[in-house]
């Protein structure tokens, strides 16, 4: 395998808040290679959103505290001065968040902010930057790009728009794509046309995505891993098959039970997971999840904080893992 | 399952529910007519959970509304229980009003900051004088607390000490207060976690057992719908273009739309995810500005052919359960012959939809 796109090494981050340091992020590593798919899995509150706005250094310095370390190429994404930092978004790394209409400049045309782009971080002249706009349009399938370069985002559909958020993500061929909830505005018909897209997009270029999201659906069509947090924490990763199939991680066998599914006619009442997850600014001590976890055996669920473990896999290089001292896998 | 002597609650006829678009200029002159429900017949069978399913802007919050009379109707009928609502007097209206009740998509703005949930809950009981007097409505609120699963003991707090799951539990019992025949859901779970989802889902079906409810659950989760619905209805560009058994329209889909819809919802089973055949609708839904003639779907349909744009088609048995109705001239051209084109509406139909 090529050296890796993306490798995150033990991030943790903290945010200070009026009811005290909220613990958001609390070690996650993983690696993306080129061309795959990692999808980081979670409800509200797991980390997954905030562990990606710190590689980027987008959150607010005065309030966050990033330790760990994030390669792109070899290079730390937290420890580079804000300049650098400017230069690897956009060639580095493109992001998609999930409302389209919050990531575009109402004021501007989608090609001007298409252009900005390529002009900061190439040295085209106006007319080629927005040839190549044009082209970039063409490529994400907005209709006519020639005349939708010109146009302003309300006159666009949210899938469009998302498409042109997508194209100004693309503009300069990054190695790491990040979309968060990119998918979760938008009707099901447009997401698959996106979804389709991003892959085409993804085998055409060789690009790397960490795709986060709620929806499970959408992580057994498009991840090749998957990473499930809860707590701040990695409490399940492996390959999407293992992960979805073979759960391990009560948390994760919860989230997978509680889904209505179309496939199936069952009339049984969803499993649920009671409770509600903790506040971060006050984790429980021991494993992150016993406070609802339906399975919590012995003391030392409460005391020590069980470590991500193998818990087996069909190949050696991509293991199957929980955090969990409960799973099935283990003969204990 | 519902029983074979089905009693129709609520009915519609050829309902319509027309927007004027106006100018932005000082005229107000009106521009145009946006389609928002155009023409649906529907009915809604005591007991049962009716699940409305369809994409953004394709009416389905507008029809639940028109059936309630919380958007007036610009044609067609509506009845309740037998009783026309279009036409009703004021003194009608706040019996429909206690015997139909809604739950709304968001459980933070659909509750009053400044009013604690036990003000909240026993608002439906003030305006209707049920159970008057101080000690019988606490006694009451404290009962439909329960019934939705929370402490009563919460009666004295505001909605933002509570999580989304609870607001939205507390939405269901002011909605419950008046002992409705007939309930809403609005998209009430699509701002819920999955997990409180399943419990909100789990709870509105304990709910409609135990009442004897009847529920018209829209929403665009078709996993979700198919899993509490008896029967469901798709929406289309403002018309319900496929009705039937919730097994047989989620298995034997029998209009191609219905078909591209549920081929685009994501199952988390990725084995079955990467064999399945998606079929990719091309381009937008038509603005409800410019509905195209004939059949609406014909623009992005894979499946087109001659009649579609100058027959509007009309519901017609399909497939093999009973009960089961799609409007779509592939199981034979029925329904009102059209003038062929509007101007406006787009009309190419090569290659409309790619599989993968």
């Amino acid at each position: 395998m090529t050296a890796p796109v993306l490798e995150v090494e033990d991030l943790r981050v903290d945010l200070r808040t009026p009811r005290g340091t909220a613990h958001v992020v609390n070690g996650l590593s993983y690696t993306v290679g080129a061309g795959e798919t990692v999808a980081v899995v979670g409800e509200s509150g797991s980390g997954k959103s905030v562990s990606v706005l710190a590689l980027l250094g987008l959150l607010p310095a005065r309030t966050a505290t990033v330790t760990g370390r994030a390669l792109l190429g070899g290079e730390d994404l937290l420890t580079m001065s804000p300049e650098r930092l400017r230069q690897v978004r956009g060639p580095g790394v493109g992001m998609v968040f999930q409302d389209p209409m919050t990531s575009l400049n109402p004021v501007l045309t989608v090609g001007r902010q298409l252009t900005e782009g390529l002009r900061a971080h190439g040295s085209l002249s106006r007319a080629a930057a927005r040839a190549r706009a044009v082209e970039l349009l063409g490529e994400v399938g907005l209709p006519d790009p020639g005349r939708a370069v010109d146009r302003y985002p309300h006159e666009l559909s949210g899938g469009m728009r998302q498409r042109v958020v997508i194209a100004i993500a693309l503009a300069n061929s990054p190695s790491l794509l990040i979309a968060d909830e990119a998918t979760t505005a938008l009707d099901v018909t447009v997401q698959a046309q996106i979804l389709d897209l991003v892959e085409r997009l993804q085998t055409e270029h060789g690009t790397g995505v960490v795709w986060i999201t709620h929806d499970l659906g959408v992580v057994a069509g498009t991840a090749d891993r998957v990473l499930v947090m809860y707590g701040g924490r990695c409490v399940e990763d492996g390959t999407v098959d293992d992960v979805l199939e073979r759960p391990e991680h009560p948390y994760t066998r919860g989230l997978l039970g509680a889904l209505p599914d179309l496939a199936t006619d069952d009339d049984a009442d969803l499993a649920t997971i009671p409770g509600t997850p903790p506040p971060p600014t006050d984790l429980p001590a021991g494993c992150v999840f016993w406070p609802r976890c339906p399975v919590r055996g012995d003391a030392r669920c409460e005391t020590e904080q069980p470590p991500l473990a193998v818990v087996g896999s069909a190949r050696a290089d991509l293991p199957h893992r929980a955090a969990t001292w409960c799973a099935e896998g283990e003969a204990s | 399952m519902t029983s074979t002597t089905q009693e129709v609650l609520v009915s519609a006829r050829g309902l319509e529910v027309h927007f004027p678009i106006r100018s932005g200029g000082a005229l107000r002159r009106t521009t145009g007519v946006l389609r928002a429900v155009d023409g649906v017949d529907l009915d809604v069978y005591r007991g049962e959970t009716l699940g409305l399913v369809g994409e953004s802007g394709c009416g389905k919050s507008t029809l639940g509304n028109a059936l309630l009379r919380l958007v007036p109707p610009t044609g067609g009928t509506v009845a309740f229980d037998g009783a026309d609502v279009t036409g009703m007097g004021r003194r009608e209206l706040r019996e429909l009003r206690r015997r139909a009740g809604m739950v709304f998509q968001d459980p933070f703005a659909s509750l009053d900051p400044r009013r604690t949930v036990a003000q909240t809950v026993a608002e439906p009981l003030e305006v209707h004088g049920l159970h008057p007097g101080r000690q019988a409505r606490a006694a009451r609120v404290r009962e439909l607390l329960q019934l939705v699963g929370l402490d009563p003991g919460v009666a004295a707090r505001y909605p933002h000490e509570f999580s989304g799951g609870q607001r939205q539990r507390v939405g269901i019992a002011r909605a419950l207060a008046g002992e409705p025949d007939f309930l809403v859901c609005d998209e009430a779970i699509a701002s819920l976690d999955v997990s409180v989802q399943a419990q909100v889902l789990n709870l509105l079906r304990r709910l409609q057992r135990q009442l004897g409810l009847t529920l018209l659950f829209i929403s665009h989760d078709l996993s979700a719908v198919r899993h509490v619905s008896d029967r469901i209805a798709v929406m289309y560009l403002g018309r319900v273009v496929e009705v039937g058994p919730a097994a047989a329209v989620a298995a034997e889909p029998q209009m191609p739309y219905t078909r591209a819809l549920l081929s685009a919802v994501p199952l988390p089973h990725p084995r079955l995810e990467r064999s399945r055949q998606r079929i990719v609708l091309r381009g937008d839904v038509p603005s409800p500005s410019r509905v195209p003639s004939g059949c609406r779907f014909r623009t992005r349909c894979p499946d087109v052919f001659e009649p579609c744009p100058d027959v509007d088609p009309a519901l017609q048995p399909v497939g093999s359960a009973p009960g089961h109705v799609a409007a779509c001239h592939l199981h034979g051209v029925v329904g009102t012959p059209v003038e062929r084109e509007r101007p406006d509406a787009p009309v190419d139909a090569g290659d409309p939809a790619a599989r993968r």
